[in-house]
């Protein structure tokens, strides 16, 4: 396989520090084409800024980033978008008195082309078949486009949200903690969802704090504990108590409490 | 049970739910518009029922022409809202800018389309001062605007000088609200806006069916559409009966509709009200929100001027009081009353028209039944806090229905 020789997004060696604190240290991590890589750690062991440092939110002090085989240097969180990169954070960053359409074509709204006051005018209709569109592809079902995302449950807003990504056509999809919060059937959507994000070929990249979930959906499991990569494991050939004695460290025998990172978690 | 019964049962319940959606979102959409016309229908009962001049052509007539400053300053009032700021300083601006008009046109002889447009200037530049320093320093606007409204208001004395007061005489300013039309061009106008709506309707709605968006009947258009026709017919027929249309009435009309037009249609509307919803989701989706900012306060300080224009034309005089006494409060509180969030993010231009009517409509009949001025503070202050209690509880529910 070819996506196995050269992974879409490949780190090498990356390392970022705050002050006293070694949040990343000479992390190696990569993403393939068509593949959901669950990245799991306890509070503060770096998995916020791992994704920060794909994003560009904070770059990296150290280390390589390559994206489809070429080196890149994303400092800036337009980089990453620019390169197809997409993020979606925690808090959703949704507006909850707009309706469906609008925030899933917020800043980049499509504009009707016509002559005069007409071509300065929002094509709703064109934005609203291309939401029908893409939320069907995903098997997404909201039950009017036009209700107020406000309205929707957490379950629907996540899913608002993941689709908001792909408008830019990533290659790379991150989602911070997307289950977080959400009841069982809710969960079971957006785990659908992230599946068919896998079967469009994208990069997919969940942080999570649920294993459970993460077993159902990861095809890899990446382990950050203490800033340092911890492990990693193939889904299907690993069991729960594995990956949780390699977020805990224990059996490893060499506990490094000194070096406690303070950086925040989730 | 056979397979096809199934078939047609499912099919007519998804039928059925749509009619009933789209009828919800009749309700919903224009469900606070209802609310205020049932209020603006009471008030007016009301006032008729104690003095039979009140529904008379010739107060209405006065009516319409005394809500048109008001009105316009609300214009700029609703976009400020939609951000969830406030601008306290409209009143003082339209003040101002009403002035310099007065003097430009009255001790400097310039032409009044020039006077005019300096005025406007004016208000703009103030406007943009304004929203500079509130998004570029975070300042809440509140305090950038209360400064202002002291510092403009000094400036209205300072450019009117000793007397304070000005006349003025140029026809082409004062025949900005003392202007009236023919019945015929009074119905023509009619006759255009009723055609104009029809189409826009019928435009969108067979769009969006040849695009397979909406399967729905068109009734709630029909209502729509019948509803405006019938006022627009009755607004006309009233306003032949004594003087005509006022220009003032098709001027106010004419920024309700277009401002209306930019902030429900254009991307610069849609930004509008993605900042007031949440400013941080819209600086994440690329909208350059303080730039948004400063343009929502240059149009509330552009608007303010064209309402202080036209409160000079009425009274054919600028002085000490112009944009003064309540008519910032009254400003405010029409589109709030109206159904305009002060919570930000959720309100139309129209609330700007209807709210200035239900508060002239208040103000005048209380002048027609000459009730004191403690009472008139009194009952109107009560209808603002009702209005803001309103829109409270609806929020309130949103919050707690709304998420799961």
């Amino acid at each position: 396989m070819s996506a196995a020789s050269t992974p879409l997004l490949e780190l090498e060696g990356v390392s970022k520090r705050f002050g006293p604190v070694q949040a990343l240290d000479r992390v190696d991590f990569a993403v393939n084409a068509g593949e959901v890589v669950g990245l799991v750690g306890d509070n503060g062991a770096g998995k916020s800024t791992l994704v920060k440092a794909i994003a560009g939110i904070h770059s990296a002090d150290r280390g390589t980033i390559r994206f489809e085989g070429s080196e890149v240097s994303i400092s800036r969180p337009q980089d990453a978008t620019e390169l197809g990169i997409a993020t979606v954070y925690q808090d959703l960053a949704l507006c909850d008195n707009l309706d469906v359409v609008a925030n899933l074509f917020l800043g980049r709204e499509l504009v009707s082309s016509g002559l005069g006051v007409a071509s300065r005018q929002l094509d709703e209709v064109r934005m609203e078949h291309e939401t029908a569109d893409l939320l069907s592809n995903l098997a997404v079902t909201i039950p009017s486009l036009r209700s107020e995302v406000g309205t929707l449950s957490g379950g629907q807003r996540q899913q608002v949200a993941v689709a908001r990504s792909l408008l830019g056509e990533p290659k790379v999809v991150l989602l911070d903690e997307p289950t977080a919060a959400l009841g069982v059937p809710q969960t079971k959507q957006v785990l659908a969802l992230i599946r068919r994000l896998r079967e469009r070929e994208l990069g997919v990249v969940v942080i999570s704090h649920n294993l459970a979930d993460m077993f159902q959906v990861a095809d890899r499991i990446f382990v950050l504990r203490l800033g340092r990569s911890a492990g990693e494991f193939a889904a299907s050939e690993t069991t729960e108590e594995q990956v949780i004695g390699a977020i805990t460290g224990v059996g490893e025998g060499h506990e490094k409490r000194e070096q406690q990172p303070e950086e925040e978690g989730g | 049970m056979s397979a096809t019964e199934t078939a047609t049962a499912d099919e007519g319940t998804g039928r059925t739910s749509t009619t009933a959606q789209t009828l919800r979102r009749l309700v919903q959409g224009d469900l606070a518009s209802v609310r205020v016309v049932l209020g603006l229908a009471v008030i007016w009962i009301i006032f008729q029922s104690q003095e039979d001049r009140f529904l008379s052509a010739q107060n209405l007539t006065n009516l319409m022409l005394q809500i048109t400053a008001i009105g316009l300053i609300s214009v700029g009032i609703v976009y400020v809202l939609l951000l969830g700021e406030i601008d306290l300083s409209v009143g003082a601006v339209s003040g101002l800018s009403a002035a310099v008009m007065a003097v430009l046109s009255v001790k400097h002889g310039w032409s009044p389309y020039l006077a005019i447009a300096a005025a406007i200037c004016v208000g703009a530049t103030i406007g943009f001062i304004q929203g500079s320093l509130f998004s570029r320093f975070v300042v809440p606007s509140f305090v950038v605007t209360l400064a202002g409204l002291l510092a403009w208001q000094g400036a209205l004395l300072q450019v009117l000088g000793g007397t304070g007061s000005l006349n003025i005489n140029d026809p082409k300013i004062t025949g900005l609200a003392n202007t009236f039309y023919s019945d015929t061009v009074g119905w023509i106008f009619a006759a255009v806006i009723i055609a104009a709506y029809g189409g826009v309707l019928a435009l969108g709605y067979r769009r969006r069916v040849a695009a397979g968006l909406d399967d729905s009947n068109p009734l709630p258009l029909v209502i729509r559409f019948v509803f405006l026709a019938a006022v627009v017919i009755v607004a006309v027929a009233v306003l032949n009966s004594d003087r005509g249309v006022p220009l003032a009435v098709m001027i106010l009309l004419a920024f309700v509709v277009g401002m209306e037009f930019v902030v429900k249609r254009t991307g610069f509307g849609r930004h509008v009200f993605a900042v007031g919803g949440n400013a941080e989701a819209a600086r994440r989706a690329g909208i350059r929100v303080n730039r948004v900012r400063v343009a929502v306060f240059t149009i509330a300080g552009s608007m303010a001027a064209i309402g202080g224009i036209m409160a000079a034309s009425r009274l054919f005089a600028v002085n000490q009081n112009s944009g003064g006494n309540e008519l910032l409060l009254l400003a405010i509180a029409g589109p709030v009353i109206a159904g305009t969030s002060l919570f930000g993010g959720r309100g139309s231009v129209w609330t700007a028209l209807l709210g200035a009517l239900v508060i002239g409509s208040i103000s005048n009949g209380m002048d027609l039944l000459s009730l004191s001025s403690a009472v008139k503070y009194m009952v109107t202050g009560g209808v603002l806090l009702l209005a803001v209690l309103v829109d409270a509880i609806a929020r309130q529910q949103r919050q707690t229905s709304g998420r799961v």
